[in-house]
This record gives structure tokens, C-alpha cells and sequence, in this order.
């Protein structure tokens, strides 16, 4: 094979891979919307109904549980994740630390990202056994929050590093205190700040793993904080292989909320960022 | 803080700043020093928590066991580690070229919209939640596998198991590897791409010999993250592999990972301490594993980029 062949060759190969994977994600999408539209669209009330007595026999009344669950765990652990995120942010900025701890805790960081989110399940029901305590809706926020975590403190991260230091070079020169100059940087790297909290709400309503065995797996509507309650994402994933047609079809009808949710949030995060980075100095988008 | 010494509103409106200041820099020191901690909490609670089942029985008997059935106090992983090695090696296998040709596609191909466009979609295919691609891999790849995959090589399959999973996880990988490739394509100064192609290589001449080469630190730290992400990937092993406690025979048979094994068998057996405490270490090995990748990861890095400098 002369060298123009080989040239050709993996440039037919190069663009069939983005192909293929551009393919798949359509398919993905395409086959979520369609086979759970189908469900959605001639029966929209599942999403707002209460499950039956017997739910995951027959699939009588829908899911709205497992919508306000998401929403009820999902919502508080944002909000946690973010604040404690956008803290750690800014104190891996030079300011509250130095160099040299900003680095071993960028470690951990790292560790925590790349960890598995079965093994913030395993740890949050460890501590619920330890406790003494029964699964519940505060269980998953905490251990989805703990999930988002390293998540957003990156993203956090990135868009406070790209802050240019103009901005807090000029803040210290007025005499600012550290915290004043903090509050200065954040808002000139809000669209990445946000964009982060953003794709970690995305993240968070969307994974499975973590509230398995720490929120409950109810299928009845949520009471209070200690009580059981139920995801979207765990519904999808008990009722997807399930014998009867019509609990089967309501996992499809999940998935076909849980990805407009998703594909809407990340839009919200492009949009959103856009926006808010007439805050940010010389209209900079992250 | 003496408030009551300063008679003045501007000296008072100081204090303040500066009771402010102080207890904020409290906070976000807290705040700092909480992913350490945090760390620190995971690992000691899950060590703790396993001493009970490691003092019973040896490590490296419950390793090579490959008898698996808490009831009768048989703990063996053998099964689920094979299943784990299966899958991340075949997931792997077919996830990284894919991945790598598709950065080398964004990074020196595409151009102007096409490459935002395909670049954004990247994005969103890493954001799609992974229990949406069981469920796809329930409509699509199951039936695929099962009748038409399976047969072809002479195999049979009743559609789950370990090829269901590969074909599944190593198009979620992708995303994750194509995002840390390109952007080590895209630092490299394009005086190395006009050098090498002024001295008459090709464009792929160039990419093969010169750029994936001086990108190869982050590209191979990029591929060893993967590693770590197939490695802890729970929901579509779970929902596809078919759930087997036996060591698979071929890889279109049914079987189990490290964290199928978790999921399946947590909160029925609580009631047996025992089991509570093996599938603890469970979850402390796929830590332990994970943290040994991104670690590699790291030093891969580092001695790669000395000795590939350009």
C-alpha cells in the first residue's frame, strides 16, 4: 500500500469513526424519543399520576413519584454541591492557599472525579446501616450531592482560573479584603460557574448508581425527607426488563421525560452561559 | 471584634469587612479541606467496614475462588473479576481507536462549523445519563447481538451478556477519551505540522509519526481514565450483562462485574453481616483499582511528555 493509499485510507477512517459515533448518539436519542414519545404522547397523564396499589405488577397510574423524587433529591443536592463546590474553588485559587496545597487537594480532587458512583452508594448506605437509619430522600441527596461534588468544583475551577487577574489585581489595588476580591473573581467567571452548576444538575438527575440502595426505591409518592423515595433513573432501570407491557412502556416514557430534561439542561447551560457573560469582563465566554 | 470601641460609622463598617473576611476564610478553608476529608471518610469507612470479611478469609482465596454464594458463606470474585476484565478489555478494544480516529477527525480534519457542530454533540453524547443507554442497549443491541451478531460467529447468545455490555460501554467511553485527546492535538504549535509536511510527509504521515506522538501523554493518560471509567461503570453492566455468578466461557455468554455483583446482591443480603462486609470490599477494590488508573494516568504523564518532548 503506496503512502497516498494509507493517507486516503485513514482519512475514510477518521471521518467514518466521528460518523459512527455522531450515528450512534442520533440512534440513542432518536430511539429514546421515539419508543418513549409513542408512550408519552398517547397517554401524557402518566408523568402527573400517582403509581397504583400495585404498581410494578400492573404499571396502574404512572410515575409522578419517581418526577418529584428526582426533583426532591436532586434540586437540595444542586444546591449543596454548588456552594461547597464554588467554596473549594476558591480557595484552590492562590489567595486562601498556596501552590503546593493547591495541588495535593487538586489530587483528591481528581481521585474523587474519576471515582465510581457505585462507591458513593456502597459509602452513603454503609454510613445509613451505621446510623441505624432507613434508606430515604435525604440519603440520596446526600450521596448524589457528594456525586456532584468534584464534578462542579471543576468546572468551578477552570472558569475561576480563566478569570483574567486584571480583575483581581484591580479589586486588591482599592483595598478589598480577600473575601471581597473572591466575590469579584466569581462573578467575572460567572457563564463557566454556572455552565458547571448546570451540567452537574444535568449529571446528578441522571444517575442511577448513587441512589440505588440510598433513596429507597419506593414506588409510592414521596412523603417527608425520611422516607423512601424513587428517581427517574431507578425507575428506568428496575421497569425496563420488566414482564408486564405496561410497566415496560412507563420506563420508556421515563426515559423520554429524563432525556428532554437532560438535552434541555445542557442547552440551558450553552444559552445561560452566553447571557451571563456580559458579566464577566469584556464579554468573555468560558 | 470591639465594637463598641469605635465610636465612628466608617471604622464600624471596617470591623465588619473584617469579621466578615475572617469567618469566610474559615469557611473556605473548611471548604478546601473537605475533599480531603471526604476522601479520607470513604476510605476509612469502607476499610472498616470490611476488616470482618478479610479476617475470615484470605484475600487472595476469595480472589481465586470462583464460588459465589453468600447463603452457604462461599465468597469468591473470580466470576465477577473475569467478567470485569472481559468487558473493560473488549469495551476498550473497540472504544479506543473509534475514539482516538474520531479526536484525530475533530482535531485535523474538521473545520469551522462541521467541528463545533460534531465537537458539541461529542458533549451531549457524554452527558446522555447511562441508564437511557441500557435502555437503548434493551431495544437495540440485545436483539442485535442475539440474532444476528451471535449466529454470524457461531455463537449463542440470548442477547445479554458481556459482548451486549462491551458494545454498549465502549460507546460511552468515547466522549470522555475524544475530549482529553483533542485537546492535547489542539495544543501542539503548528509549527510541527508545517515542518513535517514541508518536508513532503503526508497529512496522515504527519499525524501518525508527529503529532500522536508528541500528543501521546495526554492520549494515553486520556486512554487510561477510560480504563477507570468502564472499570466502575455499574448501571448498563447491570441492566445487559444477564447476571451469571459462574466464570463465563465465552464472551457472548451471560455474566457478572465487580459492581453488578453489588448491585444485585446489596439490600437483599444486608441481613447476612458477612456479605454485607465482601460486597463492601468490593466497592473498596473498585476504588482502590480506579485510583491506581488515574494515578498511572498521572505518571504516564509526566515521564511520557519527558521523553516525547519535541
Amino acid at each position: 500500500m503506496d503512502r497516498y493509499t494509507e493517507q486516503r485510507l485513514f482519512g475514510f477512517l477518521a471521518r467514518a469513526s466521528a460518523a459512527l459515533i455522531l450515528g450512534v448518539l442520533v440512534m440513542v436519542v432518536g430511539v429514546t424519543l421515539w419508543r418513549g414519545g409513542r408512550v408519552f404522547i398517547t397517554d401524557p397523564a402518566v408523568m402527573v399520576t400517582a403509581p397504583g396499589s400495585r404498581y410494578m405488577l400492573d404499571g396502574g397510574g404512572g410515575f409522578l413519584h419517581a418526577v418529584l423524587g428526582s426533583i426532591f433529591i436532586v434540586v437540595p443536592a444542586t444546591v449543596v454541591a454548588s456552594i461547597l463546590a464554588i467554596s473549594t474553588a476558591i480557595f484552590l485559587q492562590s489567595d486562601y492557599s498556596n501552590e503546593r496545597t493547591s495541588d495535593v487537594i487538586n489530587m483528591f480532587l481528581n481521585v474523587l472525579w474519576g471515582t465510581p458512583p457505585i462507591v458513593y452508594g456502597v459509602f452513603v448506605l454503609t454510613i445509613i446501616i451505621a446510623a441505624g437509619a432507613q434508606t430515604s430522600l435525604i440519603f440520596g441527596t446526600i450521596a448524589i450531592a457528594i456525586f456532584q461534588y468534584p464534578i462542579m468544583t471543576r468546572y468551578a475551577d477552570e472558569a475561576l482560573r480563566a478569570a483574567p487577574d486584571a480583575v483581581k489585581e484591580a479589586s486588591y489595588g482599592l483595598g478589598a479584603t480577600r473575601f471581597e476580591t473572591a466575590q469579584v473573581t466569581v462573578r467575572a467567571a460567572l457563564p463557566g460557574v454556572i455552565a458547571g452548576i448546570i451540567m452537574g444538575f444535568a449529571r446528578g438527575i441522571g444517575d442511577a448508581a448513587t441512589v440505588l440502595f440510598t433513596a429507597g426505591r419506593s414506588t409510592q409518592m414521596p412523603g417527608g425527607p425520611f422516607d423512601p423515595a424513587t428517581t427517574l433513573p431507578i425507575l428506568i432501570f428496575e421497569q425496563a426488563a420488566s414482564f408486564n407491557a405496561e410497566v415496560r412502556s412507563h420506563a420508556y416514557a421515563a426515559s423520554f421525560v429524563l432525556i428532554v430534561a437532560v438535552l434541555a439542561l445542557i442547552l440551558a447551560s450553552k444559552l445561560l452561559a452566553g447571557r451571563f457573560a456580559r458579566f464577566a469582563p469584556g464579554g468573555r465566554h468560558s | 471584634m470591639g465594637t463598641t470601641e469605635t465610636p465612628s460609622e466608617g471604622a464600624n463598617r471596617l470591623d465588619r469587612r473584617l469579621l466578615l473576611e475572617r469567618l469566610s476564610s474559615y469557611w473556605l478553608v473548611g471548604a478546601g479541606l473537605f475533599a480531603v476529608a471526604l476522601f479520607g471518610l470513604i476510605v476509612l469507612t469502607l476499610v472498616q467496614q470490611s476488616i470482618p470479611i478479610v479476617s475470615e478469609y484470605s484475600l487472595f482465596q476469595m480472589m481465586t475462588s470462583s464460588n459465589w454464594d453468600p447463603a452457604a458463606d462461599e465468597f469468591g470474585f473470580l466470576p465477577a473479576i473475569v467478567g470485569t476484565i472481559y468487558v473493560t478489555v473488549l469495551s476498550m478494544a473497540m472504544g479506543t481507536p473509534l475514539a482516538i480516529l474520531a479526536a484525530i477527525y475533530i482535531a485535523e480534519y474538521a473545520e469551522g462549523r462541521t467541528k463545533m457542530l460534531v465537537s458539541s454533540f461529542i458533549d451531549v453524547l457524554a452527558a446522555i445519563p447511562s441508564v437511557i443507554f441500557g435502555l437503548v442497549g434493551l431495544i437495540v443491541v440485545v436483539p442485535f447481538v442475539g440474532d444476528y451478531l451471535a449466529p454470524a460467529v457461531g455463537a449463542h447468545s440470548i442477547g445479554l451478556g458481556i459482548v451486549t455490555v462491551s458494545l454498549v460501554m465502549a460507546i460511552i467511553v468515547t466522549p470522555f477519551m475524544i475530549s482529553l485527546s483533542v485537546e492535547s492535538l489542539e495544543a501542539l504549535p503548528d509549527e510541527l505540522r508545517e515542518s513535517s509536511l514541508g518536508v513532503g510527509a503526508t497529512k496522515w504521515e504527519t499525524i501518525r509519526t508527529v503529532l500522536l506522538r508528541a500528543a501521546g501523554p495526554g492520549i494515553f493518560s486520556a486512554i487510561l481514565l477510560g480504563f477507570g471509567r468502564v472499570f466502575g461503570a455499574t448501571i448498563v453492566p447491570a441492566m445487559l450483562i444477564g447476571g451469571q455468578t459462574a466464570i463465563p466461557e465465552s464472551p457472548f455468554d451471560a455474566g457478572e462485574t465487580l459492581p453488578t455483583l453489588i448491585v444485585n446482591d446489596f439490600g437483599e443480603l444486608m441481613s447476612i453481616p458477612l456479605t454485607q462486609s465482601a460486597l463492601i470490599l468490593v466497592g473498596l477494590m473498585l476504588l482502590v483499582i480506579v485510583w491506581l488508573f488515574n494515578f498511572g494516568a498521572m505518571l504516564v504523564r509526566r515521564r511520557l511528555q519527558r521523553r516525547w518532548q519535541y
